[in-house]
């Protein structure tokens, strides 16, 4: 207990209270508190405010509509599957996890870049290409996570369904209920808790990627897929004002603990 | 709650293997035999100038300082994250090394900090100082007009062009452009001619960083007006300039490149890895005509870099950037590059000094350079035919030191660095007008430096 607080909580309760200072990584002589500033600027700051959107937007389109729904429509398939394409499909898929975020990232830019596969495809296909890390990118960062993140939802979901009594599946079907019905009215409900920490886990991990956008936009152009992370290290770390920093990263804790606070609200109504 | 025994145990342990790891640092932190010397290693690793150089250094300096033992803590990271590393360092005399590798675009923002040590009384007593040139001496002077750092070497800037494009568009291949319509005009006629090849280009945006501030925007900045006054930073009244016509001639140059498209595709130009683009495929490839770019181009070509490409000397040409209308001087280049410095916080600052002095003996100094492809800030080494004749180009950028430019690099300049990245952005991708960027650049620097600004 003692070592806990003294490792996890020390530090934390230290960037609490640099938040309220005016720190600076370099050019200042002393720092001072100034109390809830760094806050007010933040709110006042349109870069800032354009990350918290970007965030949200990252993170609805890439964790809650992408990740989670790709992992629990690639689980059910796979619960069909043969097993050699289960191997096969699973592989590929944890292979993508299991790279480092950097390595993905590079990845993904050779393929979005405008010289890049995705585009050669579409050639190849006589589609119109463009540049996709200029046009949309925050669509492109996103579905590199989705791409990348897909894998955990899928080994979630594939524990949750092998946890349905076959017995329950088969009375259903016997009864007449088709692929559909039996997904939302028996699946689903089934596996609620599964999805609850599946979508916490996913979101939170979402709202702190930053190697992966890093690597493919750099947060632009402009401050076109600046999420958080990004503003918080160009505020901290190329600004050099790591009080404002820090500020943003406890801004960001909020936002996790609220999409936290919103699945729990969920999954307690439903029990 | 109640704390528990084997907590408290666990708590006076821990406390105290704290105390003693705190006193073990602190005790080798001060020992008066061994020099720490702080660095900034390659993140390539195969590249080992630098570590090459500084163990030629440590074993003479060991030898004529017997019982001295120089001892390295290199930080392997690429610029950004090395100034974070070694300002964490500089923080406390427990971890502070010696002697510090810092970058004249920081200097003055960790000597506000009070992380680094004048030099001035022992520069008074070093004869080599003497050699330095006045403007490089000036990069590491700061506000309070003390000295911090000892410059080893320097960079400059110009246009580089491809000498076969140009015989393909019918111009001159020893061009040298006298004013900015002249380089436009060239553009133009590539483009005419050559139109499968990108005629000019100009790092902008933020994207592209410090190289769209110093190699893009500076370079066109500080050639409006009379050429010699410092065009963002008014010197006398200390403050930034907001609002002068002179930004926005530079931000017009700019908008003219990428809007006639005579500049590489907005996109690529935004691309994070333009510059990797532009010195490993666009150039190297005969897809780009002029490049307005530094000195160290050359370092990527050289063997054992993994693109080599040692035909560059008789395939490109050199050209100084011209002044807006060829107005005295008549050329403009920057300059940057790194120093040495003593940390506050040092513990054997004499002995750094000392270190110091031996890295920049004339030979020394001259074989860093050459090794590092720097330009010489020594005039003995400058003026030594063995150095220009090194390697092709570098006496080309070393005159053009005569009439180089610092940035103004305060405390605040690397947000103003940022507030001018988004206003090239903006005209480079035609979301603003000129007008409009520079009225939100003007709003962008009153909040990055506390309103210190001057109209002018």
């Amino acid at each position: 207990m003692v070592l806990l607080l003294l490792f996890l909580a020390g530090p934390i309760a230290y960037c609490a209270y640099i938040a309220f200072t005016d720190l600076q990584l370099t050019g200042q002589a002393h720092a001072s508190f100034v109390g809830f500033d760094n806050f007010r600027e933040a709110f006042q700051d349109e870069e800032f405010l354009n990350a918290v959107w970007l965030t949200l937007v990252f993170t609805v389109i890439s964790s809650l509509i992408g990740q989670n729904t790709l992992g629990l429509a690639l689980a059910s398939l796979m619960q069909r599957a043969s097993k050699p394409v289960r191997t096969l499909t699973g592989g590929i898929v944890i292979t993508a996890w299991v790279l480092p975020e950097v390595v993905a990232g590079f990845l993904l830019y050779a393929f979005f870049r405008k010289e890049g596969t995705l585009n050669a495809i579409l050639d190849a296909l006589h589609l119109p290409s463009q540049n996709w890390l200029f046009t949309l990118p925050i669509l492109a960062v996103s579905f590199a996570n989705v791409w990348r993140g897909t894998a955990f939802s899928m080994l979630v979901y594939s524990a949750a369904l092998n946890e349905i009594p076959k017995e329950i599946t088969e009375a259903a079907e016997v009864d007449g209920a088709g692929g559909w019905r039996r997904m939302w009215h028996i699946t689903l409900p089934m596996i609620r808790r599964s999805i609850g920490t599946n979508l916490m886990l996913n979101t939170l991990q979402t709202l702190s990627v930053f190697g992966l956008i890093w690597v493919m936009t750099r947060g632009g152009p402009g401050d076109k897929s600046q999420t958080l992370p990004l503003f918080m290290y160009e505020q901290a770390f190329q600004n050099s004002m790591i009080g404002y920093g820090t500020a943003v990263a406890l801004l960001l804790l909020l936002v996790g603990s609220l999409f936290s606070v919103v699945y729990m609200r969920l999954l307690r109504t439903e029990v | 709650m109640p704390v528990r025994p084997t907590a408290a145990v666990l708590l006076v342990s821990t406390l105290t293997a704290a105390a003693t790891l705190t006193a073990c640092s602190g005790s080798s932190g001060s020992d008066p035999d061994t020099l720490k010397v702080s660095f900034k290693q390659s993140t390539d690793n195969s590249i080992k100038v630098m570590d090459e150089f500084l163990a030629g250094i440590k074993t003479q300096f060991e030898k004529e300082n017997p019982g001295k033992k120089v001892e390295f803590i290199p930080v392997k990271a690429p610029d950004s994250e090395y100034y974070t590393k070694v300002q964490q360092m500089l923080r406390s005399p427990k971890t502070a090394p010696d002697l510090v590798y810092e970058d004249t675009f920081l200097i003055n923002s960790d000597i506000t900090s009070g992380y680094l040590k004048p030099l001035d009384d022992y520069l008074a007593k070093w004869p080599d100082w003497a050699q330095f040139i006045d403007t490089a001496k000036t990069a590491a002077k700061a506000e309070d007009g003390k000295t911090y750092g000892v410059p080893d070497g320097t960079d400059t800037r110009g246009l580089w062009f491809d000498k076969g494009i140009f015989a393909k568009a019918g111009l001159p291949t020893d061009w040298q452009p006298k004013t900015w319509d002249e380089v436009l005009d060239a553009a133009r006629t590539i483009k005419r001619k050559v139109p499968d090849v990108t005629p000019l280009n100009v790092y902008t945006g933020k994207p592209a960083g410090e190289a769209a501030t110093m190699q893009g925007f500076e370079m066109l900045l500080y050639g409006t007006n009379d050429g010699t006054t410092d065009p963002l930073y008014d010197t006398t009244s200390k403050k930034w300039i907001a609002g002068s016509q002179g930004f926005k001639d530079a931000l017009d140059f700019v908008e003219t490149v990428y809007q006639e498209k005579l500049g590489p595709d907005v996109s690529t130009a935004l691309d994070p890895n333009i510059q990797t683009i532009v010195r490993g495929d666009l150039l190297p490839k005969g897809k780009l005509a002029i490049d307005l770019d530094g000195s160290w181009l050359p370092q990527d070509w050289l063997p054992g870099s993994g693109h080599e490409w040692p035909e560059w000397s008789r395939k490109l040409g050199l050209a100084y950037m011209p002044t807006q209308h060829g107005q005295a001087p008549g050329k403009v280049s920057m300059s940057g590059g790194w120093t040495w410095a003593i940390p506050a916080k040092a513990a054997n600052p004499d002995l750094a000094f000392k270190f110091i002095e031996t890295m920049q003996t004339k030979a020394n100094a001259q074989k860093w350079y050459i090794a590092n492809s720097g330009i010489a800030v020594r005039k003995d080494v400058a003026s030594d035919p063995a150095y220009a004749s090194a390697q092709p180009g570098i006496k080309f950028f070393t005159d053009l030191v005569a009439s180089t430019h610092y940035r103004p690099a305060y405390p605040a300049y690397p947000k103003v660095s940022t507030a001018i990245q988004e206003a090239m952005e903006g005209v480079t991708t035609g979301d603003m007008s000129t007008d409009e960027a520079a009225s939100s650049y003007d709003d962008a620097l009153k909040s990055a430096t506390d309103n210190q600004v001057i109209q002018k």
